[in-house]
């Protein structure tokens, strides 16, 4: 397990810098004729793929988390609603036109804190793992059609197609404001996810025995709530929904780990984040027409990958 | 000792009082529905009991830190579930989470310890050539062994299993209670839920009956598992057959 993170964190340092060279814009570091170099490195790439680096590790930390608490490899970060509601969140604030900057990531946080405080209250103090599933299912639906419900009455087009943009996740034009709003909070969740793993070890046995090996529930669940809020609502402040992150790298990473959930957290978080600097790195030198957007790309790569889990686990070969 | 005192728990545990000694193989039989498995688990301190209270070495087990309580007591529930293909020895490994460090728990056992401990429980459920091999490739026998060495690797005072015998054929089942007849010479408490009258009357030390979540009988098995026990409780007639640990149970109409 440590040669894979060494493995990881190698790539990691290998792509960093070739992801800052890479866009609409080459850059030689060999030639220093290119104009605003420094300016396109430091202000517009750098920032990007540090929060490319950030949100990953914790799409991906909160993905192995998730799978492990629900004992299922099919399990996303989004089911417990939190994503939707933070998403929620951002849309109202552009439905109401607030222009402040701060006003986004502000209302999609508040967004995510509500769906965490729904989940809690209503999965109640038995930390009972199906009723806490359904709870967030209920709240995903909620805010999801409370967003259409945003749309469909969105004051101006200008609002609405500003809406419909903003929810297909994104990371260009972002700043280090937006790093320094997601890197404390994503740093937080995936340490509350760090303090679930020997937990969901347990878990591996399924709720019983992990009891009988000490597990508190009720505590194990505040800790996934924390976590996956924490992570998934900053992501989501700071770049829209970006799916099947937190899907696809557990399982990718899982055949080469003991398969514990502990193991997979930390190489998840790694993996996670070089999947969005590469992703987000393609969509930038793709040459489509306008940038492709990273969460339609993550889609479109992600569903048929689902789709693949899905006969695999039919088969019961995953 | 583990002691039920006056457990009390919705219909299915109607004031049921019983001590239960280390060092003893002690099988709890009954029809379905008797309340075996919920007795079970709330010796085990996994479910919280109407009234009455489950008590190790005379405290109420409800009050010991989940932690703490886990080091003493192993459990293995009726139909485990595992989530995640990991190898038998991996899985044997869980069984050391109440030693580890976690989270505002500090570590009770030291790395060397917590190997020595899963390297005994492999050892003595004669899992040495399975150690490596993922849980999905082994036999319904061969996983029971690793689930039960998941419990030994915490190193008990008590070990509670649910019905460990269900879906083992006649060699796996044997060896499996011999396995866990030299854990209770060793001196751990064995508690078994028993379907199969045959290996309680063979295997145990102490049987005890339930009925209706009451205990109808406790003892030695010749005394507890009386033909007319079998007839008042199961409702039907049996005669033992065989020699004292030879028995097998035959139905008459």
């Amino acid at each position: 397990m440590t040669r894979l993170v060494a493995l990881l964190l190698a790539a990691l340092i290998l792509a960093l810098p070739l992801s800052l060279l890479a866009g609409k814009v080459w850059i030689d570091p060999f030639d220093p004729q290119v104009r605003n170099a420094a300016i396109i490195l430091t202000e517009l790439r750098l920032p990007r793929a540090v929060l490319a680096l950030v949100l990953g590790a914790g799409l991906g930390g909160a993905g192995a988390a998730m799978q492990g608490y629900l004992r299922n490899p099919l399990a996303d970060p989004g089911l417990f609603g939190i994503a939707p509601s933070a998403a929620l969140g951002a849309v109202l604030s552009l439905f109401l036109g607030l222009t402040a900057a701060w006003a986004l990531p502000l209302f999609a946080l508040v967004g995510a804190g509500g769906a965490m405080a729904l989940l809690g209250i209503i999965a109640g103090r038995e930390g009972n793992v199906a009723l806490f599933t359904l709870a967030g299912m209920m709240i995903a639906s909620l805010a999801g059609a409370l967003t259409s419900l945003a749309i469909s009455l969105s004051p101006t087009p200008f609002a609405m197609s500003e809406i419909v943009t903003w929810l297909m996740g994104a990371l260009a034009d972002r700043s280090w404001r937006e790093v320094w709003i997601a890197a404390p909070l994503t740093l937080a969740g995936l340490g509350f996810l760090w303090a679930a793993g020997r937990g969901l070890d347990a878990l591996t046995l399924g709720e019983a025995a992990a009891r009988s090996l000490g597990l508190e529930p009720n505590r194990m669940q505040a800790l996934i709530i924390l976590g996956v809020g924490l992570t998934v609502g900053a992501s989501v402040a700071v770049a829209g929904i970006i799916g099947f992150v937190g899907l696809m790298v557990p399982h990718l990473i899982r055949p080469f780990t003991d398969r514990r959930p502990s193991s997979l957290l930390l190489p998840s978080a790694l993996a996670g984040a070089l999947l969005l600097l590469v992703a987000d790195c393609l969509c930038r030198v793709l040459p489509t027409v306008g940038e492709l957007r990273l969460g339609i790309a993550l889609s479109l790569v992600g569903a048929p990958f689902f789709l693949h889990l899905l006969l695999k686990l039919r088969k019961g070969l995953a | 000792m583990l002691e039920a005192d006056g457990l009390v728990l919705g219909k299915r545990l109607a004031g049921l009082s019983a001590a239960l000694r280390p060092g003893e193989v002690t099988a709890i039989c009954g029809p379905n529905g008797a309340g075996k498995s919920t007795l079970l688990a709330c010796l085990a301190g996994l479910l919280a009991p109407d009234a009455g209270r489950a008590l190790l070495d005379g405290e109420p087990i409800a009050a010991l830190p989940p932690r703490v309580r886990a080091r003493r007591v192993g459990y293995l529930p009726q139909s485990p579930e595992l989530a995640w293909d990991v190898t038998g020895e991996t899985l044997v490994g869980l069984g050391r989470l109440p030693w580890q460090a976690a989270p505002l728990h500090r570590r009770h056992a030291s790395a060397a310890e917590d190997a020595l401990a899963v390297e005994e429980a492999i050892a003595a459920m004669a899992l040495a050539g399975l150690r490596h091999r993922p849980v999905s490739r082994l036999s319904g026998g061969e996983r029971s062994r690793v689930l039960v060495a998941r419990v030994l690797a915490g190193r008990p005072q008590w070990l509670l299993a649910d019905e460990p015998l269900a879906n083992l054929d006649l060699a796996h089942a044997a060896t499996l209670i011999a396995r866990l007849k030299e854990q209770a010479r060793a001196g751990v408490g064995v508690v078994l839920v028993l379907h199969d009258l045959a290996a309680a009357m063979n295997h145990a030390d102490r049987v005890l009956v339930l009925h209706q979540g009451q205990l109808a009988a406790d003892g030695p098995p010749p005394l507890a598992l009386t033909e007319d026990t079998i007839a008042g409780v199961w409702g039907v007639r049996a005669r033992w057959l065989g020699e004292p640990l030879r028995h097998a149970l035959l139905l008459s109409e």
